[in-house]
């Protein structure tokens, strides 16, 4: 049996930046696994551990070489084998938006045959949040959005998920989901592991298999995407905020003040 | 295709939510510079009286789909997709909700439309702008749309709520729901957020971010809350971690809190964590990066190192 985990490495800014173009000028990002994919990783290495079968956990990424150090991140943490999608296509695409990155993990997940497919609810620097259910979609899965409880024991065998779905304002909705199906997985589910010395050192010898499109039998028509990014700006600061400055003494002395006049403190 | 606009409803346990008359109002907005009209989808629950209730200034039809009591995403996905077949529409709008993103993404899929979400604004001059926002709202962007037609989810509390009453038509949709591909079950809902703190009646919250680093360090908070009288709550990691318990959540899956003050104190303001604490009365931001987009809507500003401004404002106070 197999779980296929996505991951991507996702550019955060730094406190400061400039905007060069369409984008963050690159001297001010920082790249690192998405928040929500390490979340999605540890309940994949939780279902195959809770397996008394043979499980692989494989995961597929869309990105440059740089990224393999993201995931090699994902190997040290428990997953068996990675595939990475790339090519001068891919990196010539101006927009990889959510039909082209499913396009490409749909032709990963017909080559590989997953079972359960877990992706993170959203990419933390384009918050697109739509790949896992529209993937599911494509390749006929059923799927979950926004899981942030799984039963893990049983759900392989058995073929169903027992999921909770985070909903707005502190409710759960209670769902049963038949595999094989998607789930987009939500931060808290679990604890993530901490990669021990002994998996950094192992995930040095797993496989990361670079996949060209035309070997996933697509071509560049695959990321011609009908979506462009025309602008980017910081946007107009609409505060009108009081600001305190000064080392940070005078700063709370300043602050004090003002709360101690909206009544904060008084006994 | 028509220059028409479905945008579709949201409920949940018998009420319809407020994403849903902003929608009327992005839907109206958008169908007056296509010069189409406004059609409303009511799918699953009291359609008959959802439907009164989303009738309202500017839309023209409100199709409702009576089937089931909740949200199923297969459903609303087929239901979604018949009416989109019928009546042709340029653009349909979802909300940007979990249960929107339930079923926004695998309608576009189904469709083969391309799919803008979480639009924080939306215009049109013979073809289709949004304006979203990236890198945690550090910065803005607008994406236009190379096609006819699109599915685009909007971020709820954008768009004023539409309040006057419409005069739509209503009439139901026949359609047969395929059962065989209805693989989901929802069995039930849970309330997660209980226990011995309701931060939502607290006056005075002193709310903790990821700034903080680490478990031991949310002592020092701890103690400015005390000193100040005031109620502890935080942003989502803090709870992800294991640090606080979830009833001390901030934001939309946690709790929606409007105290007299609200100090976020290494907190960066993302969306999620805004839509529970913009209704504050006084927002105070302690942040050392001055583009954090809490700033934005804080009315007392430090920027500076929580680890030397919190425990200085505590003796302020002790
Ligand atoms: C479906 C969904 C639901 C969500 N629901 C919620 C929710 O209910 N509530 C919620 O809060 N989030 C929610 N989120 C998560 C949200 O998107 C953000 O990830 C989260 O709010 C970030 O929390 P934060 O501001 O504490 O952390 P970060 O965004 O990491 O910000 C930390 C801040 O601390 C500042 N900082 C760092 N060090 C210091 C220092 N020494 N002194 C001063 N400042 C410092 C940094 O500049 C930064 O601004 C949800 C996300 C999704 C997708
Ligand atoms: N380039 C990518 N490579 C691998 N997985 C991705 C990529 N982009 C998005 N995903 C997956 O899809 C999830 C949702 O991303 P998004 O829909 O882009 O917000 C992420 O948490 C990832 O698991």
């Amino acid at each position: 049996m197999k779980v296929l985990v996505t991951v991507k490495e996702v550019a955060e800014v730094e406190d400061d930046f400039e905007i060069a173009d369409l984008d963050v000028d690159p001297r001010y990002l920082e790249y690192d696994l998405n928040e929500w994919d390490e979340y999605a990783v540890e309940a994949a290495v939780r279902l195959a551990e809770a397996s008394d079968e043979d499980v692989e956990v494989v995961s597929a990424t869309i990105g440059p070489e740089r990224s393999e150090e993201t995931v090699r991140m994902a190997l040290a943490k428990g997953v068996d084998r990675a595939v990475r999608i790339w090519d001068d296509d891919v990196e010539a695409a101006e927009f990889l938006d959510v039909a082209s990155k499913v396009r490409l993990l749909e032709a990963v997940v017909a080559e590989e045959d997953p079972d359960i497919v877990l992706t993170g609810v959203q990419a933390n620097d384009t918050g697109f949040g739509a790949t896992g259910v529209a993937l599911a979609d494509a390749v006929g899965f059923e799927w979950g959005a926004v899981v942030n409880h799984l039963d893990t024991e049983g759900v392989l065998e058995d073929g169903v998920a027992h999921v909770h779905r985070e909903l707005e304002g502190g409710i759960d909705e209670i769902t049963e989901i038949d595999l094989p199906a998607v789930l987009t997985i939500q931060t808290g589910i679990n604890e993530p592991r901490y990669a021990s010395l002994r998996g950094i050192r192992q995930a040095q010898s797993k496989e990361i298999a670079r996949k060209t499109l035309s070997d996933l039998g697509l071509d560049h028509s695959a990321v011609a995407g009908e979506l462009f990014l025309t602008d980017m700006y910081e946007p107009e600061a609409e505060s009108d905020a009081t600001y305190f400055d000064g080392d940070a003494g005078e700063q709370a002395a300043q602050l004090a003040t003002a709360l101690r006049e909206k009544g904060v403190g008084a006994e | 295709m028509t220059s028409d606009v479905l945008a579709v409803a949201e409920h949940r346990r018998g009420d319809v939510r407020d994403v849903s008359y902003e929608l009327v109002t992005a839907g109206r907005e958008l169908a007056e510079e296509t010069g189409g009209d406004l059609h409303v989808a009511v799918i699953s629950g009291q359609v008959e009286e959802f439907a009164t209730r989303v009738n309202r200034e500017g839309v023209d039809v409100v199709h409702t789909v009576d089937h089931g009591e909740e949200f199923n995403h297969d459903v609303y996905v087929q239901a979604v997709c018949a009416l989109a077949d019928e009546l042709d529409p340029q653009y349909v709008l979802t909300p940007n909700s979990v249960n929107g993103l339930d079923y926004a993404p695998a309608v576009a899929n189904r469709l083969a439309l391309p799919l803008v979400t979480d639009a924080v604004g939306i215009e049109y001059d013979g073809g289709l702008t949004v304006t979203r926002e990236m890198y945690g709202s550090k910065v803005e962007t607008t994406v236009e749309v190379d096609a006819e037609r699109t599915v685009v989810t909007v971020r709820p509390g954008e768009w004023m709520v539409t309040e006057a009453d419409g005069d739509a038509e209503v009439t139901p949709f026949e359609f047969e729901v395929d059962e065989s591909a209805v693989n989901s079950t929802v069995t039930g809902f849970e309330e997660v957020a209980g226990g011995d703190v309701d931060i939502a009646d607290a006056e005075v919250l002193v709310s903790v971010g990821r700034g903080i680093e680490e478990e031991e360090n949310i002592e020092l908070v701890e103690r400015l809350a005390d000193a100040l009288g005031a109620t502890l709550s935080s942003s989502r990691p803090i709870v992800d971690n294991g640090w606080l318990p979830k009833n001390r959540q901030v934001g939309q899956s946690g709790k929606v809190v409007t105290p007299e003050v609200y100090i976020a104190i290494g907190i960066s303001g993302a969306v999620q964590h805004v839509a529970g604490m913009k209704g504050s009365e006084t927002i105070v931001a302690i942040n050392n990066d001055s583009n954090a987009p809490i700033f934005d809507i804080a009315d007392y500003g430090v920027v500076g190192d929580l680890f030397d401004v919190v425990p200085a404002l505590t003796e302020e106070f002790e």
